[in-house]
């Protein structure tokens, strides 16, 4: 039986180990390393815990079925989970966090004296309060990432949902969470905390559905930053310092993701998470303009037009990653490159339904990374760059951004893409983006339409380069 | 007067969260994606707590409420270790450079 000083020596190292594997993710050729960190530290950490309490009874048996009975599916997940299918699978593991927090705060409230808590009735008041927390945030994040894993997977419409006197509600409901949190450390009650926990599955719910598809990036941060804050909950409540630092940094991290989301898209997080985005401006953005006149073509020209240019941005979005575009796109690349044609790609922050999300996709069509740029880096190069090859994006092209203060999305950093000699649009039809607002890119004089399915016609465009 | 030993993991606690944000500003826009997948699996780290949970009950009864709450949160982390370092480590595997030819 390990000594519980040894122990928390242990937990320290596993909590520096984590330190690494995001450390290591500074530049694709340390990340594999820090990932190595990241599973020897949590190796650690799962033999330090079987250590300590040396306690090799039969439970010790079903603790390990559990175990492997979770790997093996964890495991499965992994290996068959499509690539373009990322943003719902982190969706449904922080819903598992969220879970398994609120699990072991309920066993901890069940049996507080495995834990060294107290006894069942006279749990240490600080105890209390700490587990308090770790459920209620994990239960907020269970029931939230599971409105949001439901909206990416398309179970649920991706629109908002709203009603009336939904913030309030919302609001009382916080307050309430807080009342019953202070009753349940002054009478000690069961009941209180197994109504702590139904409230809290409550919010996450409600606090989720008013929020749209294209904010999901903004959502499945804040959700990563909250299954952090659940685990550090837990973390005290157990006196574990790998979970404090694990939990302090999944916190950090998930928090630093929304606001980079919310730069990108120039609006404020309270602004995000009230929802409502897209269905308040939808109406707007019909009225008018229709009759605009567009010109468009077909995948000879489009193929014409990159055969003559010297240079090539490549501009993808959410619409790459639905029509499954990314391997059609790179093989059009490389036929672009035979010829002798400058390819790079322009990346949005926002772009796709969470961060990085179009970087896995390139890199799994085997996209080498420097040729992927973000937009501070490539903006400039617009003006100098022939053509732009704008596939499954919209909003973040709009030039509307710039110039005109009435717009729902002015201020939000968009790519230039107008500045370029000719701009290609590949998309379905001239509806309006996520923003519900007319793209005035359509309209542009060196813009050419290119109406099909993304993987379609970039497979078209392959054959007649 | 002696120091409440939650005054040092609140420490601690502050302290990572600094860590954390100067660390994970470091992490390359690119890597978001592996980031997320990866904080997933070292936040299930809470499975620590889960195994403390589950090996409580004694030997007459291994399968009490609260053990069994143990054992289900074990399965939950252990999906979320599993399944999340290996999904970075297929994403990152994919991170390939510029072929030296060109």
């Amino acid at each position: 039986m390990l000594s519980a000083n040894l122990s928390a020596i242990f937990y320290l190292i596993s909590g520096i180990l984590f330190i690494l594997a995001l450390r290591g993710l500074s530049s694709p050729e340390t990340s594999r390393r820090g990932n190595f960190f990241g599973i020897s530290g949590m190796i650690i950490a799962i033999t330090v815990t079987f250590l300590s309490i040396g306690n090799f009874s039969t439970g010790i048996v079903v603790v390990l079925i559990f175990l492997l009975i979770g790997g093996l599916i964890g495991a499965f997940i992994a290996y068959k989970i499509p690539m373009t299918a990322m943003p719902e699978l982190v969706a449904g593991f922080h819903s598992l966090v969220g879970l398994a927090a609120v699990f072991v705060a309920i066993s901890a409230f069940l049996n507080p004296a495995a834990f060294n808590l107290g006894v069942p009735g006279n749990i240490y008041l600080g105890s209390l309060i700490e587990m308090s927390i770790g459920a209620a945030v994990g239960a907020i994040t269970f029931s939230g990432s599971i409105i949001a894993f439901l909206k990416l997977q398309g179970i649920m419409s991706g629109s908002p949902i709203i009603f009336k006197g939904q913030h309030p509600l919302n609001a009382l409901i916080l307050i309430s969470i807080i009342i019953i949190t202070y009753m349940l450390c002054s009478t000690q009650s069961g009941h209180l905390f197994w109504i702590l926990l139904a409230v809290s599955f409550l919010i996450g719910f409600l606090l989720i559905i008013p929020i749209g598809g294209a904010d999901m990036p903004v959502v499945i941060s804040m959700l990563n930053s909250y299954s952090g804050w659940a685990a550090a909950g837990i973390g005290f409540t157990l006196e574990n310092t790998a979970l404090i630092i694990t939990g302090a940094l999944v916190g950090s991290s998930g928090a630093i993701l929304s606001y980079i989301m919310c730069k990108g898209m120039n609006r404020s997080f309270f602004n995000v998470i009230l929802g409502g985005f897209g269905a308040t401006e939808q109406s707007k953005g019909n009225q008018n303009k229709e009759q605009r006149p567009v010109k468009s073509g077909n995948a000879d020209d489009a193929a014409f037009l990159m055969k003559n240019a010297s240079s090539v941005i490549i501009v993808p979005g959410y619409g790459m990653a639905v029509a499954q575009a990314q391997h059609a796109l790179r093989e059009m690349v490389d036929t672009l490159k035979k010829n002798d044609i400058k390819v790079s790609y322009a990346i949005h922050p926002v772009a796709g339904r969470m961060p990085g999300h179009m970087n896995v996709l390139l890199a799994e069509a085997n996209v080498p990374y420097d040729e992927v740029f973000e937009l501070e880096e490539i903006n400039n190069d617009f003006a100098n760059a022939d053509v732009a090859f704008v596939i499954g994006a919209n909003d973040v092209t709009n030039p509307v951004a710039k110039t005109d203060p009435q717009s729902p999305i002015y201020g939000m950093p968009v790519l230039d893409v107008e500045k370029c000699k000719s701009v290609l649009f590949v998309k379905r039809s001239l509806s309006p983006g996520y923003a519900g607002i007319d793209n005035d890119l359509f309209y542009k004089e060196n813009t050419l339409m290119l109406f099909a399915d993304a993987k379609k016609m970039t497979e078209d465009i392959t054959k007649n380069l | 007067m002696e120091i409440d030993p939650f005054i040092f993991r609140l420490s601690i606690f502050i302290l990572s969260i600094f860590i954390g944000y100067y660390v994970v500003w470091s992490v390359t826009p690119s890597l978001h994606t592996p980031l997320m997948s990866v904080t997933n699996a070292i936040s299930s780290v809470i499975i620590v707590g889960a195994i403390i949970a589950g090996l409580a009950g004694n030997s007459d009864s291994i399968f009490n409420t609260s053990s069994v709450f143990g054992f289900l949160a074990i399965s939950l982390a252990a999906i979320n270790i599993f399944g999340g370092f290996l999904v970075t480590q297929r994403m990152l595997a994919m991170y390939k450079k510029k072929k030296k030819d060109k």
